[in-house]
């Protein structure tokens, strides 16, 4: 009952292409759960089946204790969601749009609403037709935010938001957690990702591949180290975890994995190490390992 | 020229995006006249059987206005050049609705912008439109020329005819782009290029009913040329020099304007909205009635009141015409049934104004699918309405405003009508009866427009049109075609009494149609209810 959201095995086809294929998501009360995954990896066809607008194959997803196909008209008022690309009517103003689908919801907070128009400088005057699309996501964004929810569904919520508005964005959600309140954010942004996120799943043709605290990810990968050495090396090949090992005469520089670092530094230090470099992985490293298309576990 | 490149690849992609729809309206209008030209020659196998064919209809203010001046000689071609003038304002519709479609939706969707930045130049788009229109419009003419030469009719008359059709079209492809450069928004680009259309037609009309010091007004618009190219009688092939000029003249006027203004945007400047949504507009019925309040209005305006006092005020002139000719009033109650022939002009009017209620009817409908495909469903269906919900606030205005804009009709047209018998009292509930007798019909393509949306969502727009076009077809050339009658019951219209008249009202139909109606909205809910959303 402590997870806001709980899928397992979920299966999900258009015609022939698989969308879904098993896939399993979990995300605790309370926490901002990044939803990563490369373009066409399924997290929107996800997010829409959380909603109750996609019907699932197969598998079962639970959303804040209920059914998100059947009860979803009752989930909906506990929830608000963002879509990567808000379209909005083109006569009715940003002002119209953010007061109906707060009213729809039930009500929407006023301060909270006048507070997010002017940090998101926003001027909710102007008709749909003519936002930027940077500015048509801030109305989406406002709309959802201003609602006093339990969950909030983000599907690339920042794309097209300029430097300091994504700041903002990042700002704003952050206190919208300490508030209590558990988010899904779907996003391409790395930074958005490690800035805000407690934990992230990772998810590659329509399956999770790995799901985890950034720090137990990073875990999972590979450090560079360069070191220049008293001694020519050796043996340092055949430890395990060592990888792309390039021996230039003292100077070694090889990737190992995080889980071997400690047994292969003691290796280093008995060749007398003079000066040492070592680079964590960087999130894009972990992020394009998943990424890249070979073949699912 | 540079701001021309790429208009022969938009071309091919206009051709490609309509390879269904295209060939499907050219077809049907290439077929039109031959059709009747074929029925007619076999009912009405004399000149002199024509010629009171022809004086018959032409009795009637009515007809005049859709006709025009009835023909000078009674030959098969002139008789189907002038009978079939419907035709001549289907195809400008068709002309202006097409170029709209790739013009400013396009522009609005923003998938002018993909292209405007792919090799193309800024004024190829709304070239390659008007040319695809335009080539459209002339393939459709010559088929009409050649299917009349079919019909035994020369051919100098036969290809006037078939290059004044194509000329409609033509020339309200340069209208429908000019309409197209002012606003944002193709909706209203559609209102504008359908309000000239209708003007023009209107005027027309009125110049040849009215004659006399008015007759100059069937000389004054586009439209009117293209009729009084009066194919097998005087054949005036000069006009047509006239109407290429005229859409050369508003091609250029549109280029012009599309190369001063900026993507997506419109001569008429955008306005500020409110800062907050007023009380109104707080649930999905408030919703829905701000997106189809417009139309309402409308239509309400459009054919309720202008189109109920023109069909009144007509119908007192009509049974004027008929005191005393005691040969036409025969022939009038063979048409119509035994009923006064005043009545009959009514009747057949509101018959008329029922066929486009329900294309009000049937777009209403399709809004929801505009809605879902434009993605603007899903932020109300997230936000604690239901489906069921969403869809009531949208078959509320495409149900019941169809329901609407008739009674006006029928009041309006009964006010006119009774003002000038002097018995308004009498006309009123008569004419509005009259009126409301046709919703079953047009609630029955509403209903199955949404069964299609719930149950073949892409296909929900082709569906509803194709059943109107169908219901059109029979309705204005199945008689003459002698087509089965059980080919004529396909149409829902052919079912509904013919009032006012004497006639006792026979309930059965209208039951039948009004729960078929029910029973396929039903379906379509129930299907919407239980598909994905969106599909796109
Ligand atoms: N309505 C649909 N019809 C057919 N295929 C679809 C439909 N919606 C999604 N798909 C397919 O399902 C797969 C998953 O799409 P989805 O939109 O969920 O990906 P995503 O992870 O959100 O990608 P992105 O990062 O690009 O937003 C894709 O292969 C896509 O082509
Ligand atoms: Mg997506």
């Amino acid at each position: 009952m402590d997870n806001a959201i709980s899928v397992v095995g979920l299966t999900k086809s258009f015609g022939q292409a698989k969308a879904l294929d098993g896939l399993d998501l979990t995300v605790a009360r309370g926490e901002v759960h990044g939803f990563l995954g490369p373009n066409g990896a399924g997290k929107t066809t996800t997010i829409r089946i959380l909603l109750g607008l996609l019907r699932a194959d197969g598998g079962t997803a639970t959303l804040l204790g209920g059914d998100p196909w059947r009860d979803a008209v009752a989930l909906h008022r506990r929830l608000a969601y963002v879509p990567g690309d808000v379209t909005l009517w083109p006569n009715l103003s940003g002002g119209e749009v953010i007061d109906l689908l707060g009213r729809l919801r039930g009500g929407l907070n006023a301060a909270k609403r006048k507070d997010l128009l002017e940090r998101f400088d926003l001027d909710p005057r102007k008709k749909g037709r003519a936002y930027s699309k940077g500015n048509r996501q801030k109305v989406g964004l406002i709309a959802a935010l201003a609602s006093d929810v339990e969950l909030l569904l983000l599907d690339e919520p920042t794309s097209g938001l300029d430097p300091l508005m994504e700041e903002v964005f990042r700002q704003v959600v952050a206190e919208e957690t300490r508030n209590g309140r558990t988010v899904l954010l779907s996003s391409h942004i790395l930074s958005e990702v490690e800035a805000l996120c407690d934990r992230v799943s990772i998810i590659r043709q329509g399956r999770t591949v790995e799901t985890g605290t950034l720090a137990e990810l990073r875990h999972l990968t590979r450090t560079h180290i360069t070191a220049e050495l008293a001694t020519p090396p050796n043996g340092l090949a055949q430890l395990p975890g060592v990888h792309d090992l390039k021996t230039d005469g003292a100077t070694v520089r090889f990737q190992v994995d995080q889980a071997e670092l400690d047994a292969v530094l003691r290796q280093l230090t008995t060749h007398g190490v003079r000066g040492l470099v070592s680079q964590p992985p960087t999130l894009e490293e972990l992020f394009l390992r998943h990424y890249e298309t070979e073949p699912v576990r | 020229m540079t701001s021309l490149t790429g208009t022969g690849t938009l071309v091919r992609l206009i051709l490609r995006r309509d390879r269904v729809l295209m060939p499907i309206w050219m077809l049907c209008m290439a077929l039109l006249p031959m059709g009747l030209a074929s029925g007619t020659a076999s009912l009405y196998p004399t000149d002199a059987g024509r010629q009171g064919y022809i004086d018959s209809l032409a009795a009637s203010p009515m007809l005049l206005l859709f006709y025009g001046q009835k023909p000078a000689e009674p030959s098969l071609g002139a008789l189907i050049f002038w009978r079939s003038a419907t035709g001549i304002v289907i195809m400008g519709l068709i002309g202006l609705l097409v170029v709209i479609r790739h013009t400013r939706v396009e522009e609005e969707a923003g998938r002018r912008e993909l292209l405007g930045s792919a090799v193309v130049g800024r004024h190829a788009a709304l070239t390659a439109a008007v040319l695809t229109v335009s080539g459209a419009s002339l393939v459709v003419g010559v088929l009409v020329a050649l299917g009349m030469i079919s019909q035994q009719t020369p051919a100098s008359g036969a290809f006037a005819m078939g290059f004044a059709w194509a000329f409609a079209g033509i020339l309200y492809a340069g209208v429908g782009a000019l309409a197209a450069q002012l606003t944002t928004g193709a909706g209203t680009a559609r209102g504008i290029a359908g309000a000239v259309l209708g003007l023009d037609f209107l005027l027309r009309g009125v110049g040849d009913v009215a004659g006399g010091g008015l007759s100059w007004l069937a000389w004054a618009t586009p439209l009117s040329w293209v009729y009084k190219v009066h194919a097998y009688t005087d054949d005036r092939w000069w006009l047509f020099a006239i109407c290429a000029a005229v859409t050369v003249v508003l091609a250029y006027a549109a280029l012009r304007l599309s190369a001063r203004r900026d993507l997506g945007a419109g001569l008429l400047p955008p306005r500020l909205g409110p800062a907050t949504a007023p009380a109104s507009l707080s649930s999905a019925f408030g919703l829905a009635w701000r997106l189809h309040r417009g139309s309402l209005l409308g239509w309400t305006v459009g054919l309720g009141v202008v189109g109920g006092v023109l069909f009144g005020g007509v119908a007192k002139t009509a049974s004027s015409l008929l005191e005393g000719n005691g040969q036409l009033t025969e022939i009038m109650e063979r048409i119509g049934g035994k009923s006064v022939a005043s009545d009959i002009f009514v009747g057949g009017s509101l018959g008329i104004g029922a066929i486009a209620v329900a294309a009000y009817g049937i777009s209403a409908a399709l809004r929801m699918r505009t809605e879902e495909a434009a993605l603007r469903s899903e932020p109300v269906l997230t936000a604690g309405v239901s489906r069921l919900r969403w869809a009531a606030g949208h078959l509320t205005f495409a149900l019941l405003g169809p329901t609407v804009v008739m009674a006006a009709t029928g009041l309006f047209a009964g006010l006119v009508y009774g003002a000038s018998t002097g018995e308004i009292g009498r006309q009123v509930p008569r004419v509005v009866g009259a009126a409301l007798v046709q919703m079953p019909a047009v609630w029955l393509l509403t209903g199955l427009t949404v069964a299609a949306y719930g149950l073949l969502p892409r296909l929900s727009p082709a569906v509803g049109w194709v059943a109107l076009s169908l219901c059109v077809l029979l309705g204005q050339v199945g008689a003459a075609l002698q087509l089965d009658q059980l080919v004529l019951d396909v149409s829902p219209f052919t079912h509904i009494p013919h009032l006012p008249g004497p006639a006792a009202v026979p309930a059965t139909p209208l039951l039948v149609l009004t729960a078929l109606a029910a029973a396929l909205t039903a379906a379509g809910l129930a299907a919407l209810r239980n598909r994905d959303i969106p599909v796109t």
